[in-house]
């Protein structure tokens, strides 16, 4: 922040504010005895607008990332905003990974399980932001999507310093280093990687192959879907054949047929507890994420089984990405290169049982952790024929783009 | 003696004058922080709820405001992407049946702890009534969720005794209008409570005296004096049904996607603010002339008599 072009004074929305007379509390009430409000309004009426999130990307661009990492220090701290659940934790709710962390580099981590859902959270972080401000984490757990996407075209991310990840270029699997969300590593590296595939109650309805089993009528009212429109969506392009990130926008039209042929079987769409109704029968078949179907199967739950529908299936991705308003950038990054070796990445993966991103961690956890069932299953380290049947999300070309895709699907689960 | 020294009286009429002056612009001091509450916490945030909604734009591009008046047709109108009028619709019905259920229910609790138990009972029975609020509303709503859940107790009970198989509650408006009743219960009760517990005992003796007979008594008697509490149990309680989206979120399926639902995804999920803020005002502008009809017909003149 030392860097004048970047003062927080200069911008001009804080030199708007500043210079322009504000509505005081005194004033109001003066103006409402004497105008009945009319001032007031007219007031409200001057400053009436609400900025786009469209700012500032133009500038991002032309950041000198070598000099940018230069002024920054290790400042021994470290923000983290994850979701719940996500790192390895004990009984305690202490987290050995961020432990030895503490001890190889001498950060603290402030740890913070704030992310529940990424529209909840970026509501929260994205006017901060655009507003050039610090929003209190040096480092954010963000799942490819819109919001991502958004947050690299209005340049909100650090681009980060590969010299200083080394362990990065060294231990990630092939298959997160180019994604198409963010080509080249540029502004994320991957947490943990998912699925979303089906789940179903195997002593209800027997074996589940494909999208195209959900469409029989025996289902009426047992399917469970995602309620988020990017899940249903792209689950609807691979069931009617396309590949999400190769459709057009008449393939779009009719993966919203096929999901209207769907309607009559779905009993809801779920933020969560979708994983309780196939438990309990409310449901038979759901769409899921692989990691939470991973976690009901150990915890006694043998008949409730995940499947790779045969037309394929989603991958998405939990990315770390920098803010660049963070107050301790070289900390995150610190944290990002510590996190890419097969021991803390295996102890993650070992805790989490999503995707890990490093696949010599298998090693760490079949040998040294001593857990053949995480080691061993396909939900955590895919094999090469799943990887083949996985696809990405749709990755929406801009704003407007995103506007038809929510245009389309949005009544689908608000009915 | 008869000398009296007038100005000895007429002294103090200044300092009098002051002090009344002081007791009257009293209220008017006091009042100035209740209007700035107002005027800070609901006026402005009214006028710019109104204004966001009459904005174009997107959130990329940002808002202005266009008085884009042509947004409540475009939503509620009979071309609307989504039927934001069923929503609305619906969350009036569900909030009308929770309402009429919370006082079925809550009206023989607030009679009973009212009049038919000593004293000492009525403290802790009135504890009984609020320690739901101790735990987490979101936990108590999910928690209906397991209990009315396919494999649940209640199903499981009725499916052994005969009921068919294909019958569920959890995903039906019954289970989100129940939802709603069972957390509001309490809002209705509350104030019921208060107004019998401030009838005069008497009263219900003289009407016993002039020929009353039970029912009479209450339905003459009763019933007419704790109107004041039905009427603010049904302020507090349908106000907060109509808007609630958490019991529709948990309890309710696929048909039970309500206005509050809507206005929180357009504001959270998909950002189109104008959107968000046309849904409510709509939702406000409803519910007052619903409550104004209502306290109208109901026959007062002036709301705050019964409050």
């Amino acid at each position: 922040m030392s860097d004048p072009e970047r003062d927080p004074s200069r911008d001009p929305a804080l030199l708007r504010g500043l210079t322009q007379s504000r509505i005081s509390r005194r004033g109001l009430i003066r103006a409402g005895g004497a105008l009945g409000g009319a001032a007031a309004i007219s007031a409200l009426l001057a400053a009436c607008s609400i900025p786009g999130s469209d700012q500032g990307g133009a500038a991002a661009s032309e950041i000198d990332w070598t000099s940018w990492w230069a002024g920054k220090k290790k400042a021994g701290t470290l923000n983290f905003a994850n979701w719940p659940l996500y790192i390895d934790q004990d009984d305690k709710g202490n987290s050995q990974s961020l432990a030895l962390f503490t001890k190889a580099t001498g950060i603290e981590v402030n740890y913070k399980e704030v992310i529940q859902d990424i529209p909840g959270f970026y509501a929260k972080v994205a006017p901060l932001l655009r507003g050039k401000q610090s929003t209190g984490y040096d480092l954010m757990v963000i799942t490819n999507g819109w919001e991502l996407t958004e947050m690299i075209q209005n340049g909100w991310l650090a681009q980060l310093d590969h010299s200083q990840l080394p362990n990065f270029a060294k231990y990630a699997d092939p298959s997160i280093m180019f994604p198409s969300f963010d080509p080249g590593n540029l502004h994320s590296a991957v947490w943990q990687t998912g699925f979303t595939g089906l789940a179903y109650n195997e002593k209800l309805t027997g074996p589940i192959t494909s999208f195209a089993d959900l469409l029989d009528p025996k289902y009426k009212g047992k399917i469970g879907m995602l309620s988020d429109n990017t899940e249903y969506g792209n689950a609807a392009l691979l069931a009617i054949g396309v590949d999400p990130n190769k459709s057009t926008r008449d393939d779009w039209k009719k993966a919203y047929d096929w999901l209207k042929k769907l309607e009559p079987n779905v009993a809801k769409f779920y933020d969560q507890g979708y994983t309780d109704a196939l438990q309990n029968g409310d449901i038979w078949i759901s769409q899921c994420y692989s990691g939470d179907i991973f976690q009901v199967q150990a915890g006694g739950h043998p008949e409730i089984k995940y499947v790779t529908p045969k037309e394929g299936q989603v991958m998405w991705h939990d990315n770390m990405c920098i803010p660049i308003t963070a107050d301790h950038p070289v900390d995150a990054l610190a944290w990002m290169n510590f996190y890419y070796t097969p021991e803390i990445a295996g102890l993650v993966a070992d805790y989490v049982n999503y995707v890990c991103p490093v696949p010599a961690a298998r090693d760490y956890i079949l040998n040294t952790i001593g857990d053949p069932d995480v080691a061993n299953s396909p939900l955590v380290f895919p094999n090469a024929e799943t990887l083949a049947k996985s696809h990405e999300y749709y990755v929406y070309k801009d704003y407007a783009d995103y506007q038809a895709w929510n245009k389309l699907f949005n009544p689908i689960a608000q009915s | 003696m008869s000398a009296i020294d007038t100005s000895t009286i007429s002294l103090p009429s200044s300092p009098v004058k002051g002090r009344r002056f002081a007791r009257l612009s009293v209220p008017y001091f006091l009042a100035i922080v209740g209007s700035a509450w107002m005027i800070v916490l609901f006026l402005i945030p009214l006028i710019s709820g109104l204004l966001v909604s009459l904005m174009t734009g997107n959130v990329e591009q940002g808002y202005t405001l266009t008085w884009n008046f042509g947004i409540y047709a475009q939503l509620f109108g009979p071309g609307a992407d989504v039927p934001y009028a069923l929503f609305l619709g619906r969350a009036l019905l569900f909030g009308v049946t929770a309402t009429l259920i919370t006082i079925v229910i809550g009206y023989p609790m607030a009679y009973f702890i009212a009049f038919r138990v000593t004293p000492r009972w009525k403290t802790p029975l009135l504890a009984l009534v609020m320690v739901s609020f101790l735990v987490s509303f979101i936990i108590r709503t999910d928690m209906w969720a397991f209990l009315l859940g396919g494999n649940g107790p209640l199903l499981s009970l009725l499916h052994r005794l005969g009921v068919s198989g294909d019958f569920h509650i959890l995903g039906t408006p019954a289970a989100v209008i129940g939802g709603l009743a069972y957390n509001n219960l309490p809002f209705m009760v509350l104030p019921i409570y208060v107004a019998l517990e401030r009838i005069d005992a008497r009263l219900f003796e003289a009407a016993s005296d002039l020929y009353g007979n039970p029912r009479t008594v209450f339905m003459k008697t009763t019933l007419p004096l704790s109107r004041s509490g039905i009427f603010s149990g049904i302020l507090l309680v349908f106000i907060d049904c109509v808007g609630d989206p958490v019991n529709a979120q948990l309890l309710g399926g696929k048909s039970t996607y309500l206005i509050g639902q809507a206005i929180q995804d357009t504001y959270l999920t998909q950002q189109e603010y104008n959107v968000a803020a046309a849904l409510s005002t709509v939702l406000m502008i409803a519910l007052g002339i619903i409550l104004f009809a209502y306290a109208r017909i109901f026959g007062t003149e002036n709301i705050e008599d019964l409050v």
